[in-house]
């Protein structure tokens, strides 16, 4: 008989990770197109769509990036976390704390002001509204050693009902025939736009600027090398003296403030007002987990990451038109790739043997 | 009197499908893993019940492919959290995200479509007659009072039963379990998909009963409801009943009460921030071992490298 055998290795070389990688998306998209088939839906034009309407065009790549904006954002600030071994799972309602802050200032707080005045205190407040959300689950983590997945996760479905209320209630346009929408920013917050396409390039600025300083912040600081060895082994860190509540707080400040980056983004640079939550977010947040994945933590490779997920949504959208298939699948494709990126893990701490018995 | 009874069997019927899904869960925790997956295999559940349903005309049949669609999705986060030990945080998450795409998929011809065929509520003799406690609890459907048999069963089972003392220890110490001749692979495998299998179970109560339809992402965020309800239940089947009814009651009353004030979307989050007020009520070490919140949650088992 022939056995599995696992066998622990030393860190894999980069070209097998890489190899790894591919294989493990090739694997996804090869399980979704079987479920494509089964459906009677055509696997290879509905790829063949996917592919042409997101990278094959100027039009149909630039709203690829403009997807990839937030994906990245969020995605940048979770390989930060996700290194310190913090599991944050509230990118999503991070990112809407960003988006409420923006419009607060946008229609009400600083209503009437000159854009130079008002962008940079929209994404100024709204990181650190991001921040601020993501600060209950790292307090209390730091604290109390509260368990953060629920409670990042718990907090995201409190930040959707708090938009809702935001859109049934007080800030409910008066001039929208009754759609729960707040009424449309002032042009002064609108954030400008690359002429003919939706990138705010501001925000993407942003997302390569942060992906930069976090990765000097990873790789040159003592912080970053202190989250990485918190990562690695909690206890041990506390024994070498590092301070977990620093690690625990600054990692999760700036991912949460970055998420709440893309929220001041989408609102202030698509939308244009506040909307409900589900057409904000879009899922960014949980699908900015895989940027992270599949960068391997890398705040760099989180940008290519970014614009081949956004690819993925814009291809959802083509589908839903042209193949009738709902948007949805998306999530589909994206949970598939999850699955096995995280079923390949073991292939970067083991070696598989078959071994004769 | 007679809105007060209307509301409080609305409530049991909207906290089944939630106390069907914790049940579960508590299992698939009880025995060290998390599935945050349980919104995924809910509405897997939803519309692979609906679907077979309307082709067979059989509930029954529909609850059963429910049951599988459930349990063979548990099948995948089992394998790879078990066995391949991966995160069991992202496998979680990559299954909700599955199951909502891969059911708007299959569900795409059968929006809106109303089904014929119904599992009718039915009132238990002499126990119906109660005044007021059964008119509430025993003029439901079969799905219900299997819910009551199931919540039973599972405290007898996790508290009384040797079978729950070694789901417990495979979820406390797996190692010590695995030298007190637990088959601890075996254990983990059978409680995540029996957990999967509930999910499914309480998709398939909302397409076939509650609702009864397909609606794309008709579950509704009731699976995170779930998940924060173990917590909330810390994790025993008694309290999840309380808490499953509680929340339920909360989503049949939000437009009785929007007529006195109180604003649902606040109201909606109160389940959320509840979970969040147990998690940390209870998050202390020696709260922690009271409770008996499992220690070796979200921790892979590699027998190879166990300590005892």
């Amino acid at each position: 008989m022939i056995l599995i055998k696992l066998e622990k290795r030393q860190e894999a070389s980069a070209k097998s990770n890489a190899i790894i990688l591919v294989l493990s998306v090739l694997l996804a998209l090869a399980i979704a197109s079987l479920i494509f088939a089964a459906q009677g839906v055509d696997p290879i034009s509905s790829y063949k769509e996917i592919f042409l309407s997101a990278f094959a065009s100027s039009r149909g790549l630039a709203f690829t990036i403009t997807k990839a904006i937030p994906l990245a954002l969020c995605g940048i600030g979770l390989t930060l976390v996700f290194k310190a071994n913090i599991w944050n799972i509230g990118a999503e309602g991070q990112l809407l704390l960003g988006s409420i802050t923006a419009t607060w200032l946008a229609l009400f707080a600083l209503r009437g002001y000159p854009s130079l005045v008002l962008i940079p205190l929209m994404f100024i407040l709204g990181f650190m509204a991001g921040a601020a959300w993501a600060f209950i689950p790292a307090i209390l983590k730091a604290k109390l050693n509260v368990n953060e997945i629920i409670v990042t996760l718990m907090l995201n479905y409190v930040a959707f009902k708090l938009v809702e209320y935001l859109i049934y209630g007080p800030w409910r346009g008066a001039r929208e025939w009754g759609f729960p929408i707040t009424e449309e920013f002032p042009k002064s917050a609108w954030l400008p736009q690359i002429p003919g396409t939706q990138i705010h390039y501001p925000t993407l600025a942003l997302a390569l600027v942060s992906a930069a300083l976090v990765y000097l912040l990873m790789s040159r600081t003592k912080i970053g090398f202190e989250a990485k060895v918190y990562g690695l082994n909690p206890d041990a860190a506390r024994y070498a003296g590092i301070n977990h509540l620093k690690v625990i707080l600054i990692t999760m400040l700036i991912s949460g403030g970055l998420a709440g980056l893309a929220g001041v983004g989408e609102v202030a640079g698509i939308h244009h007002r506040l909307r409900y939550p589900w057409s904000i977010s879009c899922g960014y947040g949980y699908a900015a987990i895989i940027v992270a994945w599949l960068a391997r933590l890398n705040p760099l490779a989180a940008i290519p990451v970014s614009i081949f997920l956004g690819g993925l949504f814009v291809g959802g959208y083509s589908i839903q038109t042209s193949l009738n298939l709902p948007f949805s699948v998306v999530n589909m494709f994206n949970g598939l790739i999850l699955s096995t990126l995280v079923a390949s893990e073991i292939l970067f701490q083991y070696r598989i043997k078959l071994v004769k018995s | 009197m007679e809105t007060a009874i209307a509301l409080l069997r609305t409530a049991i019927s909207a906290g089944t499908p939630l106390l069907l899904a914790t049940i579960g869960e508590i299992f698939a925790e009880r025995s060290g893993v998390l599935n945050l997956g349980v919104e995924g295999m809910m509405i897997m559940g939803a519309v692979s019940g609906f679907v077979v349903t309307m082709f067979t005309g059989s509930p029954l049949l529909g609850i059963a492919a429910a049951l599988m669609a459930g349990g063979l999705l548990a099948l995948l986060h089992a394998f790879i959290s078990i066995s391949l030990r991966g995160n069991q945080v992202v496998s979680g998450l990559a299954l909700t995200m599955i199951g909502l795409g891969l059911s708007a998929l299959i569900g795409r011809g059968f929006v809106g479509i109303p089904l014929k065929a119904k599992l009718s509520s039915l009132s238990i003799p002499l126990l119906s007659d109660i005044p007021v406690i059964g008119e509430i609890l025993f003029k439901q459907d079969p799905i219900v009072y299997f819910s009551y048999a199931l919540t039973i069963a599972s405290w007898i089972t996790l508290y009384k039963t040797k079978l729950g003392v070694a789901i417990r220890a495979v979820g406390e110490n797996p190692g010590a379990a695995d030298a007190m001749g637990v088959n601890v692979y075996l254990m983990r495998y059978a409680c995540v998909i029996f957990g999967g299998m509930l999910a499914g179970l309480a998709g398939a109560y909302l397409s076939i009963v509650y609702i009864p339809a397909w609606v794309e992402g008709m579950t509704a965020g009731r699976g995170w409801i779930a998940v924060a309800l173990v917590i909330f239940a810390l994790w025993d089947p008694l309290r999840a009943m309380l808490g499953a009814y509680l929340f339920g009651g909360l989503e049949a009353a939000q437009y009785t009460l929007q007529a006195i004030g109180i604003n649902p979307c606040i109201l909606g989050m109160f389940p959320y921030l509840a979970t969040i007020a147990v998690l940390t009520l209870s998050a202390s070490e020696t709260m922690r071992k009271k409770i008996g919140a499992p220690s070796a949650l979200c921790k892979p088992y590699i027998r190879e490298e166990r300590t005892i």
